[in-house]
């Protein structure tokens, strides 16, 4: 651990703290849409703040799951959007 | 063939900057993860090759439009980003907000360009795009705060749609 | 240095603090909407900043200890940073077209010309 340690794990912490904010409108969401806001939010801190980690830790594994983690989000995103529009009514 | 060969180097591109670490080829690579390299990349493009050009298009091999895209992401895209958040700050302490949804035309013909256009928006100050009328390209946007019934384009985007026109269309 | 530790504190700071608005915007907006507001330009603005520390780091740091380790670090950094800001922006693009689409109504709206138009 050297000196870089304790300046990029301190964002990290308040990035889970804001992750823990979001799931509170997670939980709280009146609508099904508000639910994957809420859930888009939190997948961009799990990225920036893995990223953080891996920059803390000095360990370049945690930025590649980052990049799989970024896309494979999206991925659910789109698809519970296209979810919730439903299929073109016949 | 010539989609097979862009898809084949985009996609080498990317596993050479996601393999960069040390080795004897340019003290960058290894033998053996070129090779790998050059057979997953094969793979991909033979998968892949019809996913980047539907239309047959071939407008954005011009590198100079490469350029104007890197001075416009890095010149007012980045200045109304930052602008944007300056305003989603005020209205996240103040919670002033008198939304709706409007209608912009574009003028933009492309899939490219328009799908630029409608980032861009999302991103910059008070607006995000809601939906699309594929028939004449029309945008709907939500706005965060309404300040006229009628917007021009000029009200949603300021000049965006000139400088998407220079590099997609 | 020294002036490597005030630029990460300035991107750092930055970062946080539009991160921290984001998720607040998040709880304090009423509709769905004007949260994807909050919820996508702040936390792309935070997560563009915290990723520039990184790339900063780990650039400044391959400099000066000749390491391989904190150059793969930050290429890493800079694809992770492009997947996000491409991705974001579409997804929001996604959520707020099914919400429209599955019925959700924008709150105190004044107009709302897409419901009007009934695209399908």
């Amino acid at each position: 651990m050297n000196e870089f340690f304790k300046i990029f794990i301190i964002p990290g912490g308040l990035l889970l703290l804001f992750m823990f904010l979001s799931l509170i409108r997670l939980i709280l969401g009146p609508t099904v849409p508000d639910r994957v806001v809420a859930l888009d939010t939190i997948n961009t801190l799990v990225v920036a703040g893995m990223i953080l980690v891996g920059a803390a830790y000095e360990e370049v594994i945690y930025i590649d799951v980052a990049i799989v983690y970024a896309l494979l989000s999206y991925i659910g995103t789109l698809y519970v959007a296209k979810y919730l529009e439903g299929g073109p009514k016949e | 063939m010539i989609d097979f060969i862009v898809t084949f180097l985009l996609s080498m591109l990317t596993y050479l900057i996601l393999t960069a670490s040390q080795g004897e080829v340019w003290g960058l690579w290894s033998l053996f993860e070129i090779i790998t390299g050059i057979f997953l990349s094969l793979v991909v493009a033979f998968i892949a090759n019809k996913v980047l050009f539907q239309k047959r298009t071939y407008r954005m091999f011009n590198p100079f439009r490469w350029v104007i895209f890197l001075i416009y992401l890095i010149g007012p895209f980045f200045w109304a980003m930052a602008k944007a958040n300056i305003d989603v700050a005020y209205r996240v302490i103040t919670g002033k907000i008198n939304p709706g949804i409007v209608k912009i035309s574009t003028g933009l013909k492309t899939d490219l360009g328009i799908t630029l256009l409608a980032d861009s928006i999302t991103l910059t100050p008070g607006t995000l795009s809601v939906d699309i009328d594929e028939k004449n390209n029309d945008l709907y946007i939500h706005w965060i705060n309404v300040t006229t019934l009628k917007p021009t384009t000029y009200h949603i985007c300021a000049n965006f749609p000139q400088w998407i026109r220079r590099i997609a269309e | 240095m020294g002036t490597l530790l005030i630029i990460l504190y300035i991107f750092l700071g930055i970062g946080v603090f539009f991160n921290c608005l984001g998720s607040i915007g998040l709880l304090r907006f009423p509709d769905v909407y004007t949260r994807l507001h909050a919820a996508t330009k702040a936390t792309t603005f935070g997560s563009i900043f915290t990723s520039l520390a990184v790339i900063v780091y780990g650039f400044s740091r391959w400099n000066i200890s000749g390491d391989s380790k904190f150059r793969v670090l930050a290429l890493h950094t800079i694809v992770a940073l492009v997947c996000l800001i491409i991705t974001n922006p579409t997804g929001a693009h996604a959520i707020a077209r099914a919400a429209h689409r599955s019925g959700v109504m924008p709150k105190q709206a004044v107009i709302d010309e897409l419901k009007e138009a009934k695209l399908k």
